[in-house]
């Protein structure tokens, strides 16, 4: 990418909703505990290919290769994946409704 | 719930329907029709907190903890460099041990300080990804994961520093900084002209965000009403 033609950098910004945090911060942990490193990350982002630089958000790309990098390194599998997102769309249809927080039922 | 703390950089200018389950208002954020890639957050975190990897408490701290870090510890080294010159031929050395001396937790990632002079203007790009000097400037700013800035900073970096309102004389060379999984930069600014009087306390105050990235100059108290 460095190098390429490109237009005028786009200055507006955004909060980071709670979601884009949390991918962020299972990001920094899973690689502190050694289960991908950096480098790990950026073959799955490149992987990706270019167009999904268009198609998806930054922290959306960077959950797609959070998940790919803990499937290749057996910490779970794909059929688990796709069986706990699947529950995950039955509990509601917005992410607070999603959002099956332990601590929350726990203590309330 | 133990993520309480994190919405109070939110703006509030959205109306919040319906409470949380724990009796809170949801954040904007939670309160939209639930994407693919949310639900995949939802479930590889909670398979992560399943198969004991991390725990619920480990990721609230975890945010709470990048919560906390903002341009102003940058601000702070920065400053601290322009008052005491034995700090900062430290941080050009090492800016990681100089930034530890501070008190400012950067891991174990290689942070090499570069230097703005009347010669040379410093500006720092990772063109792989968005590798930033996140322990001392908090999470980037979303100009700077584009792929525009990715791009055109290293091949155009006097015209991208044009558009950030940075003309430099020709006479002035650039270099351009790209960061690595391991290895990261911070620009210290050149100390503005005005600020001789000033304490290093007072100093962190000029020292903006960009300028620690290069696409910007920090403020300075003599062109300060132009908003610098």
């Amino acid at each position: 990418m460095g190098g390429d033609e490109a237009g005028p950098v786009p200055k507006e910004g955004h909060d980071f909703a709670l979601w884009e945090k949390r991918v962020d911060a299972l990001m920094v942990l899973c690689s502190s505990k050694g289960h991908f490193t950096v480098d790990g990350l950026r073959r799955a982002l490149e992987d990706m290919g270019e167009d999904a630089f268009e198609k998806h958000s930054y922290y959306e790309r960077w959950i797609a290769a959070v998940n790919q990098n803990l499937i290749e390194g057996g910490v779970y599998t794909l059929e688990e994946l796709a069986t706990r997102m699947e529950v995950v769309a039955q509990r509601g249809t917005t992410y607070g409704e999603a959002t099956h927080d332990r601590a929350d039922h726990r203590n309330g | 719930m133990p993520h309480d703390h994190h919405d109070h950089d939110h703006d509030h200018d959205h109306h919040h329907h319906g409470l949380s389950p724990s009796g809170h208002p949801y954040r904007q954020d939670d309160d939209a029709p639930l994407t693919y890639w949310q639900r995949m957050e939802i479930a590889v975190r909670e398979l992560l907190i399943e198969k004991g990897v991390t725990t619920a408490a480990e990721v609230a701290a975890q945010i709470d903890l990048m919560d906390s870090r903002s341009p102003a510890n940058g601000a702070a080294v920065v400053a601290r460099a322009w008052t005491d010159p034995a700090f900062k031929e430290r941080l050009l050395q090492n800016a990681g041990d100089a930034s530890r001396e501070m008190g400012f937790d950067i891991g174990p990632l290689h942070l090499i300080a570069v230097e703005n002079t009347a010669e040379t203007h410093n500006l720092i790009v990772c063109t792989l990804c968005s590798c930033y000097p996140r322990n001392l400037l908090g999470l980037p700013p979303d100009w700077y994961k584009t792929r525009a800035y990715r791009s055109r900073a290293v091949r155009e970096p006097r015209a991208v520093l044009a558009e950030f309102g940075v003309e430099l004389p020709d006479s002035t060379t650039i270099r351009v900084h790209d960061s690595t999984a391991d290895m990261r930069y911070i620009v210290l600014p050149a100390r503005p002209a005005g600020t001789e009087d000033l304490r290093e306390a007072e100093l962190a105050a000029w020292v903006t965000r960009d300028s620690m990235i290069g696409t910007g100059l920090p403020r300075a108290p003599q062109n300060a009403t132009q908003g610098g």
